[in-house]
């Protein structure tokens, strides 16, 4: 289970930073991005997916949070 | 001459051509054609295990924290933690420059070093560590922290530097940081830049919360910019000429208490995104303090920085910025009409660490040179993402590019001038290919900002059209006789 930082970037798209690859990619699809759930199956432009516990609420971005392979 | 797309891939096949399979296979994922449509996907393959036998310009983990990161620190003294050659060899070889008395208050040309011998090897060197700080605190007072820069030998033999570090800093009173950059950690300098940041936040960030200090609605910190030949201060002037006040230099001409300022900050600056962008998403994440990259290479990435920068603040600073860039138009215009006539067209090809291949493009076509190569040592991928934009399409790109690749394509397109390292310089030479080091500036400088674009566009000048580059035969192309001549006389 990496560690993997999510960032709103200056367009208002979201990056994802894997720290133990040293790795950041854009982030092509999320599967929940509403007010009341945020998180689920992510997908990097690279090909790669991660799954995040979805949240309740939309996080403060930037934030690290545990992330596995999907 | 410019290539399509086609003509690229034909020269990277040929090139190719000489090598096994194998390595054929891989080194065909770090060379391409660039596609300026393709912008946003996957250039080339980046950040990879350099393969074995070829000669590679990459260097160690140890090279990106104690010659990047932390050796610009000024008041801190950073010990070389191993054998002795790590240090001396590349010593004050960064040009680094900074302020101070040397041997007093400021450290950054000397070297410190344990000097491993076998002894140390066989027993460890904790005990030898711990000597060493007491030393350091007798003859150096004044010094303001130490950092343990660990070489190979340190993680092999499994010394315990965290805990020399602990007892003696609290024995000192002073910080005093270990640093696991041990040479053989990851494929180059790149993640000697990393463990490097996480230090800094870990022993100097994580240190410094409750320290108070005065702030303004202006405050930034410059990121990324080591100072070579004087950049930083070069930089710094804009933004207080902007009305910015710059509280600290991250690493270039700095000191620890400035670094300790740095979760204060309101914008971070990040010149070197590659090897300082890991502590600004960190203080982003933990303090809340945006970042933003910048480009002080070449009037007009000059104008459109301070004017990206400027954005951010009030309309006071935005009317400064306008201001101060039309204040220096008068000093590089006519710079630009001297020099362009005498470089316009020309053809360049760049092979620099993990910024600089995209960052000084600008500074070239301000110029009216045209970059026909470009590629980095240890970029990853979002670095070449970035670079998509910045050059034409067809563009040669390669990363990690060996030695033997980099003189086939410099004989295939035959560039005017060259921007590399030490390690390609006098082979590019002695073919009367004129080069500039394009990482401590071949002994000149600054670079950044307006006053360095002057010396910038002379330099090249200088290098461009000297009349010595026709006059010169590389040795191993000289007659058999003229050999045998100097061998019997
Ligand atoms: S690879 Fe190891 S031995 Fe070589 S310079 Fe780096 S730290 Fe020193």
């Amino acid at each position: 289970m990496p560690n993997v930082m999510i960032r709103k970037e200056a367009d208002g798209a979201l990056s994802c930073y894997i720290a133990k690859k040293d790795l950041e990619e854009a982030v092509v699809a999320i599967e929940f991005d509403e007010p009341e759930r945020w998180g689920g199956e992510i997908e990097l432009a690279d090909g790669t997916c991660y799954y995040i516990e979805p949240l309740s609420e939309q996080p403060q971005l930037p934030k690290t949070m545990r992330a596995r392979r999907a | 001459m410019s290539m399509d797309k086609a003509e690229t891939q034909a020269l990277i096949s040929e090139v190719l051509e000489v090598y096994p399979d194998k390595a054929k296979k891989d080194r065909q994922k770090h060379l391409t054609a660039n596609d300026t449509d393709a912008a946003g996907k996957k250039c080339v393959t980046a950040n990879r295990k350099s393969l074995p036998g070829v000669m590679t310009a990459r260097g160690c983990a140890y090279a990106g924290s104690k010659g990047v990161v932390w050796g610009p620190i000024k008041d801190m003294i950073h010990i070389s933690h191993g054998p002795v050659g790590c240090g001396q060899y590349s010593r004050a070889g960064r040009r680094n420059y900074y302020t101070g008395t040397t041997g007093v208050n400021s450290f950054g040309t000397m070297n410190f070093t344990s000097d491993f011998q076998e002894r140390d090897i066989v027993f460890g060197g904790d005990k030898k560590l711990s000597t060493i700080v007491d030393e350091i605190e007798t003859l150096f007072p004044l010094h303001k922290g130490i950092s343990i820069q660990s070489e190979c030998p340190v993680g092999l033999i499994g010394d315990d530097i965290e805990a020399v570090a602990k007892v003696k800093g609290k024995e000192i009173g002073k910080t005093i940081v270990p640093v696991r950059c041990e040479g053989f950690r990851g494929v180059s300098q790149s993640l000697g830049h990393h463990i490097a940041n996480d230090t800094l936040r870990d022993y100097v960030l994580d240190k410094s919360e409750e320290k108070e200090i005065e702030t303004t609605p202006y405050d930034v910190a410059i990121i990324g910019d080591y100072n070579i030949g004087g950049d930083a201060w070069s930089s710094r002037i804009l933004l207080e000429e902007i009305g910015l006040r710059v509280v600290a230099q991250w690493s270039g001409d700095g000191t620890i208490a400035e670094l300790e300022n740095g979760p204060k900050v309101k914008l971070n600056l990040i010149h070197c995104y590659r090897s300082m962008n890991y502590i600004s998403r960190h203080m982003e994440e933990k303090y809340g303090v945006p970042w933003m990259e910048y480009n002080l290479f070449g009037p007009t990435k000059c104008e459109e920085s301070l004017r990206k920068i400027a954005a951010f603040f009030d309309e006071t600073i935005q009317a400064k910025a306008e201001e101060v860039i039309a204040k220096y138009r008068q000093q590089w215009e006519p710079i630009v009409a001297k020099y362009k006539p005498l470089l316009e067209g020309k053809k360049v090809m760049l092979y620099v660490g993990g910024l600089r291949p995209r960052h000084v493009i600008g500074a070239y076509e301000d110029l009216g040179m045209e970059i026909v190569g470009t590629g980095y040592e240890f970029a990853h991928n979002d670095d070449y993402t970035k670079t998509i934009p910045e050059v034409k399409d067809a563009t040669l790109i390669y990363d990690d590019v060996t030695g033997y690749e980099l003189e086939k394509f410099a004989e295939q397109l035959k560039p005017d001038l060259i921007g590399a390292g030490v390690k390609e310089k006098y082979i590019f030479q002695k073919m009367g290919v004129p080069f500039r080091q394009m990482h401590s500036w071949d002994y000149s400088g600054p670079y950044h900002g307006f006053d360095g674009f002057a010396i910038f566009a002379r330099d090249m000048d200088m290098t461009l059209n000297n009349p010595c580059w026709d006059k010169l035969t590389a040795p191993w192309k000289k007659p058999a006789v003229e050999e045998a001549m100097v061998v019997n006389g």
